[in-house]
């Protein structure tokens, strides 16, 4: 029973760093109709950012918003100088040019970075929590905590700012929100700039756990993805849900289902997307998404 | 009285598809101007060359200032509300988000929440559905909507766009009603492209008939409607 409660503890912990990565996709999803595969190197790369002021001697804080804020700018240029010029085209084309970003933000990173491991530091104390008979590390407790917020940051932001309201109109309705006069690109471009921001937050709460490496995302992504096909890529909340059931399934599988271990856990991730699409397409809290034509 | 909208010489292109073919009219302030037509004359395109949501030629003036080269956005910015043909509800959005959204273009805070009540005054049901999605409303209450998101801008040109597409005729006279309430009262300018001649015609003042992106007749509303030529083809009769 022991095990079985700290693997789910230890599931949740996980879970809130796909969650967060999760957050990011949807995020963009929502603003912009795109699913953005760079969306773990985005993250990864702000986190070298992250890194690279922590080791010139900045303080942990001032380099966690300074790179959120990086971030953020670096979604805008992004979308402006990538992602705009394709947008009226073909789906396909936006996810080739998202799978281009990722390769391009990989290879980045290993040139000024180089592929060897860093350890990152985590802001939250080493030392692990008791709680009866299970043990939490206070990172996990820390990450967990960070993730909610910005999740409530987030609704707050979508549900109650003037500019949540546009962004929105703008995702759902771009011709009626131009002839209502807001500037359906610039939305779209803001929706960048937080999804970036969001995926910073998530790879600097990750990097601690799996150090610092330019493929450090790669895994994560999966699970981010599952995370979000399973809450629905149209739901925020779903999406953090999503992304602790994946982590809880994850460790579970992996400690109580022999043949599957920890080498093929990755196929659990891929074993809901597809489920989750083939039974409910839409997932567990996402809306029905109609295509107008 | 001076013209609040002038248009001369009005082109308009699909792609390379020329659409309108040298429009011209213009509008007196506080009237209604309907644009009658067949089905792909032209009448939706008229509407979208005078937003900017497509490439013309030729001038363009509101309120004396040429606006043929400016962004919808800023168009919209000076007051001019374009409730589209089909609505364009904001489905996934609650009825007053769907009106807040149409105030987006203003500042004035006060204003916005005057003009709340004002919408909410004229459709009741509007107020009782405010926490409601939009997509929830029947076609009716959608068409309110739609117009009441164009209010919330307080226009000073309405640009309405087939507001009787597929409602029942009852909810046709309420919505009629009202939008000669709208005019009356507050003065908006109205441009009202519909099917429905007949209706239009008794709403409007003055009124043209469009053919395959050309003004073939133009006059005040009495003038079309003893027309022999409108009568047969539009009126039915
Ligand atoms: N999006 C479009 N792409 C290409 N051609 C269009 C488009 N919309 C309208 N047209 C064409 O432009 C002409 C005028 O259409 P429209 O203004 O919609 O007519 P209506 O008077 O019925 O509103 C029609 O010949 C129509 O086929
Ligand atoms: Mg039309």
């Amino acid at each position: 029973m022991d095990i079985f409660l700290q693997q789910v503890v230890s599931g949740i912990a996980t879970g809130g760093i796909y969650a967060s990565l999760a957050l990011a996709l949807v995020m963009i999803y929502q603003a912009t109709d795109v699913v953005n595969f760079a969306q773990g190197e985005m993250a990864m790369f702000s986190t070298y950012l992250a890194w690279s002021m922590l080791n010139a001697g900045v303080p942990y804080w001032v380099t966690f918003f300074a790179t959120v804020a990086l971030a953020f700018l670096l979604g805008l240029v992004i979308e402006r100088l990538v992602i705009r010029p394709v947008e009226s085209a073909p789906i396909l084309s936006i996810v080739i040019v998202t799978l281009g970003l990722l390769v391009i933000h990989n290879s980045i990173a290993g040139w000024i970075w180089s592929y060897i491991q860093k350890p990152f530091p985590s802001p939250f104390p080493s030392r692990p929590v008791h709680m009866g008979p299970i043990i939490v590390g206070a990172h996990d407790i820390g990450e967990i905590s960070v993730t909610l917020i910005v999740l409530l940051l987030l609704f707050a932001f979508f549900r109650y700012t003037p500019v949540g309201l546009a962004m929105r109109a703008a995702a759902h309705n771009p011709v009626s929100s131009r002839l209502s006069g807001i500037r359906v690109s610039r939305m779209l471009m803001l929706g960048w700039g937080l999804a970036a921001a969001f995926g910073a937050v998530a790879g600097m709460m990750v990097a601690p756990i799996v150090t610092l490496e330019p493929n450090m995302m790669g895994g994560i992504q999966i699970y981010a993805f599952a995370a979000a096909t399973l809450g629905g890529f149209t739901s925020p909340g779903g999406a953090v849900l999503g992304g602790i059931i994946v982590g809880v399934a994850e460790n579970l599988v992996g400690t109580y289902v022999r043949f599957i271990g920890t080498e093929l856990k990755l196929t659990v991730a891929l074993a809901i997307i597809i489920i989750v699409l083939l039974v409910r397409p839409r997932g567990l809290f996402g809306r029905a998404v109609v295509r107008r034509v | 009285m001076s013209a609040i909208l002038e248009v001369e010489n009005l082109q308009a292109w699909y792609g390379r598809t020329q659409a309108l073919h040298g429009v011209s009219f213009s509008m007196e302030p506080r009237g209604i101007t309907t644009i009658l037509g067949a089905n792909g004359a032209g009448k939706t395109t008229t509407l979208r060359a005078i937003s900017a949501m497509i490439r013309t030629a030729g001038t363009i003036r509101f309120d004396g200032a040429r606006i043929d080269r400016k962004a919808t956005e800023d168009i919209v910015a000076l007051g001019v509300a374009h409730v589209p043909q089909g609505r364009g509800t904001f489905m996934e959005l609650t009825v007053e988000e769907n009106l807040r959204v149409g105030a987006w273009a203003r500042r004035d805070r006060s204003g916005v929440a005057e003009d709340f009540d004002r919408v909410y005054r004229l459709f009741p049901v509007l107020l009782q559905r405010r926490r409601q999605l939009a997509g929830t409303l029947s076609g009716g209450e959608q068409q309110m909507l739609a117009v009441g998101r164009g209010l919330m801008l307080r226009p000073r040109l309405l640009l309405l766009d087939e507001p009787s597409l597929g409602l029942a005729p009852l909810v046709v006279q309420e919505i009629f009603a009202i939008l000669r309430r709208i005019n009356q009262e507050s003065g908006v300018t109205i441009l009202l492209v519909e099917q429905n001649a007949r209706l239009a015609l008794a709403l409007a003042d003055r009124a043209f008939l469009i053919e395959t992106g050309r003004v073939v007749m133009s006059g005040a509303s009495a003038e079309l409607t003893s027309d022999d030529a409108i009568r047969r083809a539009y009126l039915g009769y």
